[in-house]
């Protein structure tokens, strides 16, 4: 490498010819405010140059550098005896036990797919699949959370069939199962999409490896594929509102994603890792060697000089701020054993890959870039990474959403026509109907450890050579979060652990992605923070700590926010993977069991908003300490092989959930016969959205043993019916009005909702 | 049994190949492409995955790799050879079994369980199968419709060389069990001497009932059987 020794400490930093000058537009062009700007000029004791402008432009995003979010992201609970890794690392870790530990992360990739739904969702996937394997773990599982406006637009139609395909490309080709995830629809994500991607990887617990640069001396490696000129600033583009000609101007800011290299990248990094010539790995993700580079630098309280004519690049002419701020994919930082730098080259090239020495560890705390042994960026890095200026705002909540809030929904409970024909609506609205048309297009079963695949309320993943599984789930409705932010954010980390619960896992961390506006308006602002006060609560009432997440503020087209909508995945753990629930219905007499209390909450429902088009009313109420003895109870049924079926009600409520057991995967379908007194309106008994209930099926002779154990635990149960022959129908009967239709009927509404949508209408736009 | 499982970059099921190997007893040892020489071993298989990425065309490029030459000899003296939806793609594009594995006809990838009729056992790949079977298998892959002009499909099933096919539930070959658009619902083949097996659907994810099937197994076993029997 060109020489860089101690000695470059002391030499001046001198503007490269033809950088442009650093004037007030230029400061505010790279998205730093004034103050944001005189703490760089604090810091730097001087003009920085345009290198190290773009550097201080890209860390001090919000996307990397967290500025609005970080003193609220503090309030969240992260220890627990079974956390091995908090936040700030790539990927937080668990011991699932037996000697394994599991590596999990949500990420955002809302921006780039907007613009680019293919690519933007695809490289979202990769990643998130660098974030774990940099921990050493192999990637086993993949989530994907998505939100799209409503199916009715051509171009929506054209983001959701694109990030679908771009989701599936990207991991069906890198060989990671797809195990569960969401879909939603709603105007609120119109022009925003939300594509959150989350994956789970497993490790023996001693081959954790950490993303820190120490031992000075040692060398900085990039392996991978080389650095071009794509991606330039996505991290800042990230952190902007979207326009109406985002479109075509920020195109060059979207990555290209190669999932083939990936995987090599993959096999080769496990490999080096096991290996034990590098101390340190970092996945070159927002903000490209800039961030690597820094943050393992501020982590490992050192310092790192790089050489940019060093870097591989794929074309001549680049300059150190390109080469720096590029995001191009599938590329790593490795910070080598001295000595050992031969041995990780030849395990790269083994699997076809370039790695390259491109500088060191030093003593010094400097953030050092040379260009032909010239230094054009010399910036501390701790300051660097963790001196960007955070704010904490003031929070107002909008007149208009509490007046929606607060809204009359007296007449929109009388349904116009029968209470069938609006069940049926419900069942093939987009939202509640399945999701085959998606996770028919990812492999769900490659690496033959897929216990429960899309479909369910959780996926669950077996490890090999032990009776232990791992169940992984992603929630939220943004519609209760936007209505009420507190109650929404409770209600979606209790909607999490149920939907574990329910397949029998122990909820037992959660990683978060925080999807949310532009947090410089006061509401929007009141939004988060309610939030994150919420998931909080919430966390602390289950003993779920935040292991880490990821921040997408700015979701607003034209000025328009989407729902604030922070997704919860959370991860269980499963110790005997034959005691796994099913979630459909398996046999024909078994009682039928409504777990917790059929409420008068209609607020923030899917039948508002399919019959009336209203996203409005009181988000359905949350009892944290009833949920978290609704979780006991259900656990504890699992444990003693009392019950056959569980299932969370969520959107659509109870009626859509006992039809969901009832149709199962469509192949061997149930009927039901059940009937409810309560004294509600029949709407809000069959389609209301309260929170804490599951419904389960069990063999007639453990209904009492089933609701004994639900009164130990202070959860209200009642027998509501029986499984059914298909043949004989379904039908739900409430004190004032009755539901009553062939299975059939049921579960065509149910899976050819999506298929006649996608398949029959053209996606337009792009 | 001793099993070779090729791995090529991009495969992502030599892991669930070697593994389902194991279960029925074989010995299984992961060949890298750039290797060379399959001596010793009884039985080849070509896994499935993407491997270089399916760049230009799935199978187009790894069939160049190095060991495809040991492939192609183990095979010409009677070896018996494996491949599983890349797999089958990589033996066509060798030119070890006739055809080509096209785009799904619903332009999508498609990954499900699948119903496969057993359409002959006297072979070493089906012996512990009836014939006729209905097997729950899965498929994953966005190229697996099989084409072959008129004369070599009229030859596949004139001399019975049509091992699998897609079924519904109940057995029968109908449009509506065809995931892929396939000719003749043709899920895997076998070449003239009946030693190479091109298949998509993937028999060693359905090898534990955990997973939801453990029809994949008596491929593994058949094999085994033979294979101990002979040597």
């Amino acid at each position: 490498m060109t020489p860089a020794n101690s000695a470059a400490t002391e030499r001046s930093v001198q503007p490269r010819d033809g950088d442009p000058e650093i004037t007030a537009e230029v400061v505010a062009g790279h998205g730093l405010s004034e103050e944001e700007y005189e703490k760089v000029l604090n810091i730097m004791g001087r003009t920085p140059t345009f290198t190290e402008l773009g550097v201080f432009s890209a860390m001090w995003s919000e996307h990397c550098g967290y500025k609005n979010s970080r003193p609220l992201l503090s309030l969240l609970p992260t220890k627990a005896p079974w956390v091995i890794q908090g936040p700030g690392e790539n990927a937080g870790v668990i011991d699932v036990g037996d000697g394994y530990a599991l590596a999990f992360k949500i990420e955002s990739h809302n921006h780039p797919s907007a613009v680019e739904p293919y690519q933007g969702a695809a490289t979202g996937v990769g990643g998130i699949l660098r974030d774990i394997f940099t921990m050493g773990a192999r990637p086993v599982a993949v989530l994907d959370s998505l939100r799209f406006g409503d199916l009715d637009s051509g171009r929506v139609r054209y983001l959701f069939s694109g990030v679908v395909s771009g989701v599936g490309d990207y991991g069906n080709c890198v060989g990671v199962p797809n195990i569960g995830g969401e879909v939603v629809f709603d105007r609120g994500y119109e022009g925003n999409p939300i594509v959150n991607a989350m994956c789970l990887g497993l490790m023996k617990r001693e081959d954790l490896i950490t993303a820190s640069a120490s031992g000075t001396g040692a060398s900085l490696m990039t392996v991978g594929a080389r650095t071009g000129r794509d991606g330039i600033h996505g991290a800042t583009f990230a952190s902007e509102e979207l326009s109406e000609d985002s479109d075509e101007s920020s195109r060059p800011r979207v990555q290209v994603g190669d999932p083939f290299t990936e995987k090599l990248l993959l096999e080769a990094s496990l490999e080096l890792i096991g290996s034990g010539a590098i101390t340190g790995i970092q996945d070159m993700g927002a903000a490209g060697i800039t961030s690597s580079a820094s943050e393992m630098a501020g982590r490992g309280g050192s310092g790192v000089e790089m050489e940019m004519a060093d870097v591989p690049v794929r074309e001549e002419g680049m300059t150190p701020y390109e080469i720096l701020l590029s995001e191009s994919q599938e590329r790593m930082l490795v910070v080598a054993e001295p000595g050992r730098e031969e041995e990780v080259r030849q395990i790269l090239e083994k699997w076809e890959l370039e790695a390259r020495v491109i500088g060191r560890v030093t003593d010094d705390g400097m953030f050092r870039v040379l260009e032909h042994g010239k230094v054009v960026a010399n910036i501390p890095a701790l300051p660097l990474t963790g001196g960007c200026p955070t704010y904490e705002r003031e929070g107002i909540e909008s007149a208009e959403i509490q007046a929606l809030r607060n809204m009359d929904l007296t007449e929109h409970l009388t349904p116009e026509g029968d209470l069938t024909e609006s069940f049926q609506r419900l069942l093939g609205s987009p939202n509640v109907a399945s999701k085959r048309w998606v996770y028919h297009q990812y492999d769900t079963t490659v690496r033959t450890a897929t216990a429960v695949r899309p479909g369910g309320d959780s996926g669950v993943i077996r490890i090999r050579g032990t009776q232990r599984a791992v169940a992984a789930t992603t929630d939220c409705n943004g519609r209760f979060v936007y209505l009420e932010p507190k109650t929404g954010a409770m209600a979606a980390v209790a909607e999490a652990a149920r939907n574990l619960v329910c397949v029998g896992a122990l909820p037992t961390a959660i990683t978060n992605n925080l999807n949310f506006g532009n947090p410089l308006k006061a509401h929007i602002y009141y939004q988060l923070r309610e939030s994150v006060l919420g998931i909080a609560a919430a966390c602390d009432a289950f003993e779920t700590p935040v292991t880490g997440g990821n921040v997408s503020l700015f979701n607003e087209t034209d000025g328009r926010a989407i729902y604030p909508t922070p997704v919860i995945g959370m991860v269980g753990v499963i110790e005997d993977v034959s005691k796994i629930t099913a979630q459909a219905f398996q046999r024909i007499g078994d009682d039928v069991v409504l777990l917790g209390t059929n409420t008068g909450e209609i607020g923030g429902s899917e039948y508002l908003y399919v019959t009336a088009s209203l996203v409005a009313g009181q988000p359905p109420s949350i009892d944290l300490e009833g949920e978290r003895a609704l979780q006991q109870a259900v656990l504890s049924m699992n444990q003693s092989s009392l019950i056959r079926s569980a299932h969370d009600c969520s959107e659509g409520g109870l009626a859509c959930a006992l039809a969901e057991c009832a149709i199962g995967d469509g192949e061997a379908p149930f009927g039901l016969s059940a009937r409810l007194d309560d004294d509600l309106r029949p709407v809000v008994s069959l389609f209301g959205e309260a929170q804490g209930r599951i419904i389960i099926s069990c063999d007639p002779a453990s209904t009492s043993d089933v609701l004994k154990i639900a009164e130990s635990h202070g959860v209200p149960a009642l027998r509501i019916g029986a499984v059914t022959e298909a043949t004989d129908g379904f039908s739900l009967t409430v004190r004032d009005g009755s539901l009553s239709a062939s299975v059939a009927e049921l579960a065509r509404a149910y899976f050819d909702a999506l298929p006649n949508i996608m398949d029959a209408s053209p996606a337009t736009g792009g | 049994m001793k099993v070779a499982v090729i791995t090529f970059p991009g495969s992502n099921c030599d892991y669930d190949l070697y593994k389902a190997a194991q279960q029925v007893g074989g010995d299984a040892t992961f060949v890298w492409h750039r290797e060379r020489g399959l001596a010793g071993y009884d039985a080849v298989l070509l896994p499935g995955g993407f491997s270089y990425g399916d760049y230009l065309r799935a199978g187009a490029i790894a069939r160049m790799s190095p060991i495809m030459e040991d492939v192609t000899s183990f095979a010409n003296s009677g070896g018996p050879v494996l491949g599983i939806c890349n797999g089958f793609q990589i033996l066509c594009e060798a030119g070890l079994l006739p055809g080509a594995l096209m785009r799904n006809s619903s332009l999508k990838f498609q990954g499900k369980d699948v119903f496969i009729r057993v359409e002959r056992n006297d072979m070493l790949f089906t012996s512990d199968y009836t014939e006729g079977q209905v097997l729950r298998i899965p498929i994953a892959h966005g190229e697996g419709n099989y084409e072959a002009d008129t004369a070599t499909l009229e030859a596949l099933e004139a001399e019975g060389r049509v091992v699998f096919r897609y079924v519904d539930a109940s057995g029968e070959s109908t449009e509506d069990a065809n995931p892929n658009g396939s000719w003749h619902n043709i899920a895997g083949i076998t070449n003239a001497k009946g030693n190479v097996l091109g298949m998509m659907p993937h028999p060693e994810r359905a090898m534990e009932s955990i997973l939801g099937s453990t029809d994949g197994v008596a491929l593994f076993t058949s094999m085994a059987g033979s294979l101990s029997l002979s040597t």
